[in-house]
C-alpha cells in the first residue's frame, strides 16, 4: 500500500492546461475577456511602434564616441558626442574647468551624508553634527579660499551642485521656521493662530515663479540702500520661505496625529508648554511624517529647476547654456534625455525610499 | 537658633500668582511681542523700500496701469493692440492663464482617470504601462517638460506652407494649430442659451432619477435623456434657426494660413506639459482612492453579479470620490499654479504679461502683488468651490 500522502497527491486532478504555467498567466493576465485581449494587442502595438525606432535612435544608429557636430548631423540616431563635449559644462556649470574636481567631490561628500541619513540605525544625536561637517565642507570645497584652493565666488557656481545646495539649504533651512509655523497654527493664542494660518495660506497660494521674482526683484528694495545680496542667497532665501508653508502642513497633519493623552499625561507630570512640546509630542510628530517630508523634499528637488528662470545655472539652467552653443543645439533631445535621467534617478529612489520608510514606520508603532 | 530666619521662607505676595505665572497674562505678552516683532520688521522693510523707491525716482502706486502698456501680446482673447493700457494686458494675460488651466483642468481629469483606472487593470500589460507613464512624468521637474516639448514641438514640426493637416481642416505647423469654426450666426448665442438651459434640465433629470429609482426601485435611465437635454436641445434650436452649415475652415494661401481659428505652439506646449505632467500625479490621487474601497465591496458587488465595469461605476467609484476629492482639488490648485511656468516658453500668461510690465516700468513691487493677488484669488475660488463639492459628497456621518 503506497503511503496516504503519495495516494493523495496522485489521485489530485491536475488543473487544466490553459489555467497554469505561461499560458495560464497570458490567459489571465492578457487575455481574460475580449476587452482585455482587445487592449492587449492595442498595447503591444503601441510598443511595437514606439520601442524599436527608440532602440534604434537611442543605441544602434547613436553615435557613442567623442565627434564633432558634423559627424551626428550625417548620423541617424542620438548624438552622445555632445555629452563628450558638454557634460561638464551642464554638471557644473559655469565652475572654472581645472578646479571641477571641488564640486565633484563636494557633491561626493554629500550624497554619502544623504545615503548615511536613510539609514534607520542612524538616526542618532550625532548624524545632527555629521550633517553639520557635510555642509561645512560643502561650502569650503565649493568656495574654496584656502588650503591652496583658489577662491570661487558663488556666482561662478552651477549644474547639479548648485541644485543639490538649494534644494540640501532649502529644507534644511525652512525646517525651524515649518516647526514654528505648524505649532503657531495649533496655538491657541488668537494673533499668532492667525498670523501662521495667514502666512502659510499666502505662500500656498501663489505659485513659486511669483516668489523667486519677488527675490529677485524685491529683495533690493527691501535692504537698506548700499547692502548688496547675490543672486544665489535671494533665491534661496524664496526657496526656503516657499518650503516653509508646505513643510508647515505637512508637520501640522504629525501633530494631529498624536492622540490628545499624550499631551495631557506630560502636563500632568508638570511639564510646561515648551517641555512637552520639544520632548513628547514633536519626537512623536515628526517621526510619523518622515515620509511626507521626503516627498516633499521630491517636490522641492524639482522645484529648484525653476531658478533657471531667474537665470541662476542649476542643472537645467546650465543645459540651457550648453545648448545655447549654436553648433550643438539641434541636439537638443540628447541633452534633455541626459538631464532628465539625472533628476529621474533621485526621485526614482527618494520616492521608492519614502514607501520603503512608510511600511517600516507602520508596523507596530500606530497608538 | 530656634529663632526661624525670615529669609529661608519668603512669604508669597498676597496678591495670587506673579502676573508671568498666569497663563492669559503670559499668551498676551507672548503675541504683543511677536506682533510687536512683526510689525517692526515689516515697518523697517517698508522704510527701507521706500528711501530705495525715492532714490530711485520710482513712483508707487498703482496710477500706472492706465498708461499705454506699449507691448504686443502675440494672443489675447480679447482684443488687445500695443496702445491699449497696462491694465487690459493684465487683463489679457489672465484671460489666456484661465483658458491654459481650465481647459488643463478638464483634460488631466480624463487623462488622470484613465491611467489611474489603468495602474489597477487586471491587464498586466496594461498596468505595467500605465505605471511607466507615471514613474517617468512626475519624478521629472515640469520646467525640463515644458522646455523639452516646446523645443521639440517648435523644431519637428514643419513650417508654414507644409502644415501637417488633418482632414484638410485642421493644420499644425511651427506656429501653431489652425481648426475650423461655425461662421457665426444669429442663431448661435440662443443655441448657447440653450445649452445651459439643457444643462439644468439634465441636472433636473438627474435628480428626479434618482429620486423615482429610490422611490419605486425602477431604474430610469439618466445618460441618455441627459444627452438629450444637453446636446439635443441646442440641435433643435438649431434646426429651428435654419441649420446654417458655413464652417470657416482655415485655408493655405499663398505665404500664410486664412480663416479659422489658431491657437499657438506656445499654447499646445503649455497645456501638453501641464496636462502630461499633473496627469500622472491625478493618477495616483484616482489609484489611491479607488484602493481605499475596501475588497468587500468589489467581491459583493460582484457576487450580486454586476459586471466589471458596472462594479467601477456604481460601487467603487462612488465611494472612492469622497477620497479623491481633497487631494484632487489640491493638483487642480498646482496646475493652475504651474501654468505660471508659461513665462518660460513665451506663452503670454498673467506672468508673463506682469514680468514685461515689470522690466518696462520697474513697478516690481505692483507687478508682483498683482500676480500673488490673482493667483490667491483663484486658488480661493477653486478651494472654495471644492470645499462646497466635497460637503455635498461626504458621507453623513453617524
Amino acid at each position: 500500500m503506497a503511503p496516504v500522502s503519495s495516494v493523495v497527491a496522485g489521485s489530485a486532478p491536475r488543473p487544466p492546461a490553459d489555467s497554469i504555467g505561461v499560458l495560464g498567466w497570458l490567459r489571465t493576465r492578457l487575455f481574460s475577456s475580449v476587452l482585455n485581449s482587445i487592449l492587449t494587442i492595442l498595447c503591444i502595438g503601441l510598443l511595437v511602434w514606439i520601442v524599436p525606432p527608440l532602440i534604434d535612435w537611442m543605441i544602434l544608429d547613436a553615435v557613442w564616441s567623442a565627434a564633432p557636430p558634423e559627424v551626428c548631423r550625417a548620423a541617424e540616431g542620438a548624438c552622445w558626442a555632445l555629452l563628450h563635449e558638454k557634460a561638464r559644462l551642464i554638471l557644473f556649470g559655469r565652475y572654472p574647468y581645472v578646479e571641477q574636481w571641488r564640486p565633484l567631490l563636494a557633491m561626493t561628500v554629500l550624497i554619502v551624508a544623504i545615503a548615511l541619513s536613510c539609514n534607520r540605525n542612524f538616526w542618532r544625536p550625532w548624524l545632527a553634527g555629521v550633517w553639520a561637517g557635510t555642509l561645512a565642507l560643502f561650502g569650503l570645497l565649493m568656495w574654496g579660499g584656502v588650503l591652496g584652493m583658489t577662491y570661487v565666488e558663488n556666482t561662478l557656481w552651477g549644474g547639479l551642485p548648485l541644485t543639490m545646495i538649494l534644494s540640501v539649504f532649502g529644507m534644511v533651512g525652512s525646517f525651524p521656521l515649518a516647526v514654528a509655523l505648524a505649532l503657531g497654527r495649533r496655538s491657541r493664542m488668537p494673533i499668532i493662530h492667525a498670523l501662521s494660518v495667514g502666512y502659510i495660506e499666502l505662500i500656498r497660494g501663489v505659485p513659486l515663479i511669483s516668489v523667486l521674482f519677488m527675490a529677485s526683484f524685491m529683495f533690493p528694495l527691501f535692504l537698506p540702500s548700499g547692502v548688496k545680496v547675490d543672486e544665489l542667497l535671494r533665491a534661496q532665501v524664496a526657496i526656503i520661505l516657499f518650503t516653509a508653508a508646505y513643510l508647515a502642513e505637512v508637520i501640522r497633519g504629525g501633530l494631529q496625529s498624536i492622540p490628545r493623552g499624550q499631551d495631557e499625561s506630560a502636563k500632568s507630570l508638570g511639564l510646561n508648554y515648551w517641555q512637552t512640546t520639544t520632548m513628547i509630542v514633536l519626537p512623536q510628530a515628526l517621526r510619523a511624517v518622515i515620509p511626507p517630508i521626503v516627498n516633499t523634499f521630491i517636490s522641492l528637488f524639482k522645484d529648484t529647476s525653476l531658478v533657471a528662470i531667474v537665470s541662476l545655472f542649476d542643472l537645467l539652467g546650465s543645459l540651457r547654456l550648453a545648448l545655447a552653443d549654436p553648433l550643438w543645439r539641434n541636439y537638443f533631445i540628447e541633452g534633455y534625455v541626459f538631464v532628465a535621467l539625472i533628476y529621474f534617478f533621485f526621485c526614482f529612489f527618494m520616492s521608492k525610499y519614502s514607501q520603503y520608510l512608510e511600511s517600516q514606520l507602520q508596523t507596530g508603532h500606530r497608538p | 537658633m530656634a529663632e526661624p530666619t525670615p529669609s529661608l521662607a519668603p512669604a508669597r505676595p498676597p496678591t495670587g500668582p506673579r502676573v508671568w505665572n498666569n497663563p492669559r497674562a503670559r499668551a498676551i505678552i507672548y503675541q504683543v511681542l511677536v506682533l510687536g516683532g512683526v510689525i517692526g520688521a515689516a515697518a523697517y522693510l517698508i522704510d527701507n523700500t521706500l528711501t530705495n523707491l525715492a532714490e530711485r525716482s520710482i513712483r508707487s502706486g498703482f496710477s500706472f496701469i492706465w498708461h499705454e502698456a506699449g507691448f504686443a501680446i502675440s494672443e489675447a482673447l480679447i482684443d488687445y493692440q500695443p496702445n491699449h493700457s497696462y491694465v487690459r494686458a493684465f487683463i489679457a494675460g489672465l484671460l489666456n492663464t484661465l483658458k491654459v488651466g481650465l481647459l488643463g483642468i478638464v483634460l488631466v481629469t480624463i487623462l488622470g482617470i484613465i491611467i489611474g483606472i489603468a495602474r489597477l487593470s487586471t491587464n498586466w500589460l496594461v498596468a505595467r504601462l500605465a505605471s511607466v507613464y507615471v514613474e517617468t512624468f512626475r519624478n521629472v521637474p515640469l520646467l525640463l517638460q515644458l522646455y523639452l516639448w516646446y523645443s521639440l514641438l517648435t523644431e519637428m514640426l514643419p513650417g508654414g506652407r507644409d502644415a501637417l493637416s488633418l482632414f484638410t481642416a485642421f493644420y499644425l505647423n511651427k506656429s501653431g494649430l489652425m481648426y475650423p469654426v461655425p461662421v457665426y450666426d444669429g442663431i448661435h448665442p440662443f443655441m448657447i442659451v440653450a445649452f445651459l438651459i439643457g444643462c439644468v434640465g439634465a441636472y433636473a433629470w438627474g435628480r428626479y432619477a434618482t429620486r423615482r429609482h429610490e422611490a419605486t426601485g425602477v431604474p430610469t435611465p439618466r445618460f441618455w435623456p441627459s444627452v438629450g437635454f444637453v446636446l439635443g436641445l441646442p440641435l433643435v434650436v438649431w434646426l429651428i434657426g435654419g441649420a446654417p452649415t458655413a464652417i470657416d475652415v482655415p485655408q493655405m494661401e499663398r505665404f500664410r494660413f486664412v480663416g479659422g481659428w489658431h491657437v499657438s505652439i506656445e499654447f499646445i506646449a503649455l497645456l501638453l506639459g501641464l496636462v502630461v505632467y499633473t496627469g500622472a500625479f491625478v493618477a495616483e490621487t484616482v489609484r489611491a482612492g479607488i484602493l481605499s474601497v475596501s475588497r468587500g465591496q468589489t467581491e459583493a458587488a460582484l457576487s450580486l453579479g454586476l459586471r466589471r465595469g458596472l462594479v467601477l461605476r456604481l460601487v467603487l467609484l462612488p465611494q472612492a470620490l469622497r477620497v479623491i476629492m481633497p487631494p484632487l482639488t489640491s493638483q487642480y490648485l498646482n496646475l493652475m499654479k504651474n501654468s505660471s511656468l508659461a513665462v518660460a516658453i513665451g506663452y503670454p500668461d498673467l506672468v508673463a504679461v506682469a514680468n514685461t510690465t515689470l522690466n518696462q516700468t520697474g513697478q516690481a513691487i505692483e507687478a508682483i502683488a498683482v500676480i500673488m493677488a490673482v493667483y490667491l484669488t483663484i486658488s480661493l475660488a477653486i478651494s472654495g468651490f471644492m470645499n462646497w463639492y466635497n460637503k455635498r459628497v461626504a458621507l453623513v456621518e453617524r
